[in-house]
């Protein structure tokens, strides 16, 4: 007897062709609610936004009056933020990821400490915030100043660095570090011209990914000291700072409605400057790949 | 080792001396060609584990210098696991443990003072897949003598240039140098190879299948390449081929199951081998 019946077959396949299609229109729609639900997002930022968004608002500190207000120490603050956090977290981060993967004899210890990290990137971000208290503002006595904030995000994100750079140098080739090590190179002359290269593109990506968490970040921030309304940008590590993100929570919870279009306006703002992040990642990526 | 080296040179520069045209009389003689050969490599009761898992058993070998000696054998018998473990590349897996001793000059090479970049600069390796780096046919080249601490740009254009020749693939890239050698074919990206590991001026080359990745054309010029090559290195080349091991070897050592079963001169080993295993692998009843 035959195990295939294809008489039965051919009366159940249409029932089955249909179910085929219908799950394809379930998952359209899903894709579907995403993306319409993002579109009317940026449609009521944009509509409710654009009337308060002009070089006068960037440039202009936060006012009494809708019409005077500005986002200019939010986005200075937010800056001298990324300035910290950028170069911290990733040479703290690239490094612990070379380590870990090219250094680290692979035994219980290390993968104690790569479990870890992972829990790190999920624990939440209050958690780092209340960190951030007790060790920059209060221990090291920085009190709440830009260096706390830029230190308590840069351990925030520190955990995402590290597996976003792990994951990158795992991907290159073996066959190409088996070249170099075959010349008689070293482990850092290795790392230093074929590792660090061939990873660049990947780190980069998640130190930007990484980034842009930390600028949209809130909660930390309001624990370690960022000022909700202040009138002067920061000029030092040492400076009181606000941040876009604080500020716009600010104006959003007052009642009178132009405040909503004041906050959309510095949404406006975050996002050209998350975009402008992305793009000064594309650059570095497209040079440093001409290079190689 | 010295007295046979000096003796080799005065043979090259005169024929007067009744003892040295005797001692000459030895070195054609096909049995006894192997006392007065110069050896790269000493190799004494090698053992290697993977693990609890042996992959090599009490190996022992002499490598010539200035031949080219052919590994053959089934695959998994241990052949690229032996090539590793004269550059010490094996290494570079963790678990690896080994014992015995291989005297790489008259040094063994798994003294703890000896260094492996050290002994890679002068034990070059070329590997069974193309590998070049992402970058220009140029900066391939350029990698190893570049590590080493060459800067100057004249010192380093003469390098590649003469590499590449002596890969036999310049005339082939040199309007081309500053491309991605990527864009290259598979052959002549394995030629590109050769001459990177050619630029480090290296003593011995180890080839792991060189060519089992390459189309017959291409595999025809890698050959003719270690023809040539022979004249100033030390070739130690791992095939499964074994026409290629015929055509290009002098010498050939046959692999089964992690033991170095015979190795002999090549045409020996072909036409009188001595292990009736050897028989049998080089008639192709099994492999
Ligand atoms: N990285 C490794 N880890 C564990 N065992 C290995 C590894 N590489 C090779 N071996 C084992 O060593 C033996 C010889 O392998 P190999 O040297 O690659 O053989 P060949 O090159 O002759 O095909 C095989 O049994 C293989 O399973
Ligand atoms: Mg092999």
């Amino acid at each position: 007897m035959a195990t295939i019946n294809h008489a039965d077959i051919q009366k159940n396949i249409r029932s089955k062709v249909i179910k085929n299609a219908v799950l394809k229109w379930l998952f359209f729609l899903a894709t579907m609610v995403g993306l319409v639900f993002l579109v009317l997002l940026f449609y009521r930022i944009l509509t409710q936004g654009i009337g308060f968004f002009s070089l006068d608002y960037i440039l202009s500190f936060p006012a009494p009056y809708p019409e005077e207000a500005g986002i200019f120490a939010g986005l200075m603050g937010s800056i001298g933020l990324m300035l910290i956090v950028a170069p911290v977290s990733v040479i703290i981060g690239v490094s612990t990821a070379l380590y870990i993967e090219e250094y680290a004899k692979k035994n219980k210890m290390t993968s104690f400490i790569q479990a870890n990290i992972q829990n790190l990137a999920g624990v939440p971000s209050i958690v780092f915030g209340l960190l951030g208290l007790t060790f920059f503002v209060y221990m090291f006595n920085f009190g709440y100043t830009l260096i706390a904030g830029g230190l308590t995000m840069a351990l925030l994100i520190l955990p995402v660095i590290v597996v976003a750079a792990q994951e990158s140098i795992r991907s290159i080739p073996v066959e190409l570090k088996e070249a170099s090590y075959g010349m008689g190179a070293t482990k850092w002359q290795t790392i230093r011209r074929v590792v660090i290269p061939a990873a660049l593109p990947g780190m980069l990506t998640g130190t930007i990914l990484a980034l842009s968490r930390a600028i949209g970040e809130t909660a930390p921030l309001i624990i370690v000291g960022a000022a909700t309304a202040i009138y002067t940008t920061p000029d030092s590590i040492f400076s009181r700072y606000t941040a876009m993100p604080i500020q716009i929570f600010n104006w959003t919870s007052r009642p009178q409605e132009e405040w909503q279009y004041v906050a959309g306006a510095g949404i406006i703002v975050l996002l050209i400057v998350l975009l402008a992040m992305n793009a000064i990642a594309v650059f570095i990526r497209n040079k440093f790949q001409k290079r190689l | 080792m010295n007295v046979s080296l000096k003796d080799k040179k005065n043979t090259k520069q005169s024929h007067s001396s009744p003892k040295l045209a005797n001692l000459n009389q030895e070195r054609t003689s096909p049995l006894r060609a192997s006392e007065t050969q110069d050896h790269v490599f000493e190799i004494d009761k090698l053992n290697l584990w993977y693990g609890q898992e042996q992959a090599l058993y009490d190996i022992d070998m002499e490598i010539p210098e200035n031949q080219v000696t052919a590994i053959i054998g089934p695959s998994g018998c241990g052949k690229s696991t032996f090539i590793k473990t004269l550059n010490r590349m094996v290494e570079m897996v963790p678990i690896v443990r080994t014992s015995g001793s291989i005297k790489y000059k008259s040094r063994n090479i798994f003294d703890r003072k000896y260094e492996v970049e050290d002994l890679r600069t002068k034990v070059g390796m070329v590997f069974q897949n193309p590998n070049p780096f992402p970058k220009s046919i140029y900066e391939n080249v350029a990698y190893g003598p570049r590590i080493h601490g060459i800067k100057k740009k004249e010192l380093l254009d003469e390098i590649v240039e003469k590499s590449l020749k002596d890969a036999a693939i310049w005339d082939e890239v040199k309007d081309r140098l500053n491309e991605n050698a990527y864009g290259v074919s598979g052959g002549q990206q394995q030629r590109i190879c050769i001459a990177r590991a050619l630029a480090i001026e290296p003593d011995v080359i180890l080839m792991d299948e060189p060519t089992s990745a390459l189309d017959p054309i291409s595999t025809l010029k890698v050959e003719e390449l270690v023809q040539e090559l022979k004249k100033k290195y030390s070739i130690v080349i791992v095939t499964h081929n074994m026409q290629q091991a015929a055509r290009i070897s002098d010498k050939t050592g046959f692999f089964l199951n992690g033991e170095l079963v015979e190795f002999a001169d090549t045409n020996d080993v072909f036409s009188n081998p001595q292990d009736k295993r050897t028989e049998d692998y080089i008639t192709g009843r099994f492999g």
